[in-house]
């Protein structure tokens, strides 16, 4: 059944504010007046990235400054964010680091930073946001995972992983506060040309962050579960998750 | 021999290809780089000049389309401050639901700010408005030994001239003001009217009651008593009230790369007369959208494709009034005309005398003419060599940006201000332009 669609959300909580995929989901929303809260630890790049939310059209800006490994310091941000907001009523989930593979297959200590960013901060991020959405019985939770989570291969599996663990706690989330009216959206993006990948040879399968955000937009819009984006990835992984292991495990990927 | 390791980079020309590397520039912050590597540096934007003054052989290239924040607008004055990497087209997608359009508008709205300061673009309001450096009140300048300066008329003059029209040598512009001006609909108030030869171009241009934009497309293939007949296109913003909405974005791409004879002397002989017989009255008025009007092209994406894969080579130069008959401009034409290379796009203008701040600007008051050509080895070579020399003739001079050919002397004929100008460049920073026309011969 196609569901109906729905206003843009407009008092919006970004969580790693400097990701240039959140810049493709904040700058349309900025242009219709909505408001913000900013979350990152580089006071520059936050600075021009407010700058440039406030020049497109924001409502407000309000901005924080901190590193949000630092889990122990989430609930007072969190709680500082709902009450400078009014009400939150989209949190998006854009922080997140790559990693070194090669030094995560031999440093341990390597590994669990990239657990630690990427899924275990997240985790308690959304645990705090989960509980809020489903006391207001409102608001959209989407969350940057990445098409590296759907299955681990020998280039990047410690961030395959984070990714992964993320999706599987994003499901069972939804699970449990979509009768809440709370939307969870799981956002899957191939090759972004963003800093990210900036050392990465850059082919046609790269796509710019801007139509990321778009397609983040729709998503919201028509309420999705899961976004691959662009779109043509969800048709790669589907490829990519059916490959036996007894092939998968001798490929070079 | 062993691969180069570092990938290719074309200009929008597509030709010459030159290896480099790329390291991109997201944020205002991000150079000078934390580790700089051993080779030269040169900043580049999108891309969108023609020949090599955005390229580097064996060098690495700045990308700045990362910088692409907008960061302050007043509406008072018009004033937009943004990172350097924003495109024009953002600009529009910006500024003309608020009421405000381009000071100044090249033939493509995919050029960055950067860029359109580096190489000091032009438009159809030259004759009024000047360069787009004209417009720019600001900018901030980061040198590779970390050294910034904000510059304008008042504050490090002499950075400030010598970066605009400094085609990126000077240093990474981070950050640039640029002066809208208001406009209160999308819709341009159009006139067209048909020419055959300079002279009757000439006295069109010279008529009084000139209008904001002016430019002719000419028809370079056209021989006989069509020899040099054109479309001399005027055009103003409406002063009626009208709609403000933002552009679609393009869907047509030109998928890949047209064979090299699609484009021929007859395909474009008879594309030429379709397009001058269009217009079937010796003038033509109405209201057009601005988009047709100011980026033909631009909605076709990937047109440098029609040209096939070897590239195309663009000529553009300025002659300085002549004081009977335009003589250069004719020379230039019939040498065109005879070698059957003639393109679709060309295009006539009048520059005016409003000074630009650049210390190396290319326009200069007189006629510009403009065009392309199909790469066909040594007898495209041949043509642009022979079109160099009558723009050296004539006192005129060629455009960098939409160059690939021309030679040290000529370079250095055309500015003889350019060792002044070379105090300027940054120690780190080079390109591939400069490198051949600074060559000891």
């Amino acid at each position: 059944m196609a569901r109906t669609e729905r206003q843009l959300p407009s008092r919006i909580l970004v969580l790693g504010a400097t990701s240039a995929i959140a810049s493709g989901v904040m700058r349309p929303l900025a242009a219709q007046g909505a408001q913000f809260y900013l979350v990152t630890r580089d006071p520059r790049k936050l600075a021009a990235v407010a700058a440039d939310l406030q020049t497109r059209g924001a409502g407000a800006v309000f901005t924080h400054l901190m590193d949000l490994d630092d889990t122990d310091a989430h609930g007072s941000m969190l709680a500082d964010a709902a009450q400078k907001l009014g009400t939150i009523d989209m949190a998006l989930l854009a922080h997140g680091v790559l990693g070194d593979q090669e030094k995560a297959q031999s440093d341990y200590a390597a590994a669990e930073a990239i657990l630690k960013t990427n899924f275990l901060s997240a985790v308690s991020l959304i645990t705090w946001l989960a509980n809020y959405f489903e006391q207001t019985r409102q608001g959209t939770l989407a969350v940057i995972s990445s098409v590296a989570g759907d299955r681990g291969r020998k280039s990047n599996y410690v961030y395959g992983a984070s990714k992964g663990a993320l999706n599987v706690f994003l499901d069972g989330v939804r699970n449990r506060i979509d009768r809440s009216g709370v939307h969870v959206l799981t956002i899957k993006p191939g090759f972004v040309a963003t800093p990210m990948t900036a050392h990465l040879d850059q082919n046609a399968l790269f796509a710019h962050p801007s139509g990321i955000g778009d397609g983040i937009l729709k998503a919201i819009r028509k309420r999705k579960d899961v976004a691959y984006l662009p779109p043509i990835w969800a048709l790669i992984m589907l490829m990519i998750r059916s490959i036996p292991n007894a092939v998968f495990k001798k490929m070079n990927l | 021999m062993p691969r180069n390791p570092q990938p290719k980079f074309e200009s929008w020309g597509r030709y010459p290809r030159l290896h480099a590397n790329v390291v991109p520039l997201s944020w205002t912050t991000d150079f000078p780089l934390a580790k700089p590597p051993a080779t030269k540096l040169l900043p580049v934007g999108a891309g969108r000049s023609y020949g090599d003054v955005c390229l580097l052989d064996g060098g690495t290239l700045l990308k700045t389309r990362g910088m692409d924040r907008l960061l302050h607008f007043d509406p008072q004055t018009g004033i937009l401050c943004c990172e350097a990497g924003v495109t024009l087209a953002e600009i529009l997608d910006f500024a003309v639901p608020r009421g405000f359009f381009l000071p100044v508008s090249p033939g493509t709205k995919y050029v960055t700010v950067g860029g359109a300061i580096a190489n000091d673009i032009h438009g159809k309001n030259h004759h009024v408005a000047g360069t787009f450096g004209c417009h720019v009140p600001r900018f901030e300048l980061v040198r590779s030994d970390g050294a910034r300066f904000v510059c304008s008329a008042t504050e490090n003059a002499d950075w400030f001239s010598a970066t605009i029209g400094g085609m990126g040598l000077t240093g990474l512009i981070s950050w640039a003001e640029i002066r809208l001006r208001p406009i209160v609909s999308r819709a341009i108030q159009y006139r067209g009217t048909k020419f055959i030869g300079i002279d009757e171009f000439v006295a069109l241009s010279q008529a009084s009651a000139q209008p904001v934009y002016t430019v002719a497309w000419i028809d370079c293939a056209a021989t006989g008593n069509n020899f040099a007949r054109g479309i001399y296109m005027q055009g103003d913003h409406s002063s009626m009230p009208g709609e403000l909405t933002p552009s679609k974005r393009p869907w047509l791409t030109l998928p890949l790369d047209l064979p090299e004879f699609a484009l021929n002397r007859f395909s474009v002989s008879l594309f030429n007369t379709l397009y001058y017989n269009k217009q079937r009255a010796k003038e033509k008025t109405g209201l057009v959208d601005y988009e047709p009007f100011f980026y033909p092209l631009d909605s076709l994406l990937q047109w440098n494709r029609m040209y096939g894969k070897s590239g195309l080579l663009q000529f553009q130069c300025v002659l300085p009034w002549e004081a009977d008959h335009q003589m250069g401009i004719v020379k230039i034409l019939k040498a065109i005309t005879a070698s059957g290379l003639a393109s679709f796009l060309a295009v006539l203008k009048v520059f005016g005398d409003v000074p630009s701040p650049g210390m190396m600007s290319f326009p200069a008051p007189g006629i510009t003419l403009a065009l392309d050509f199909p790469i066909r080895t040594e007898v495209s070579f041949d043509l642009l060599d022979r079109l160099a020399r009558i723009t050296q003739e004539h006192g005129g001079r060629m455009y960098p940006a939409k160059d690939a050919r021309m030679t040290a002397e000529e370079f250095q004929s055309f500015y003889p201000q350019w060792q002044a100008f070379a105090r300027y460049i940054d120690p780190a920073f080079s390109s591939a332009f400069w490198e051949r026309v600074t060559a000891r011969g």
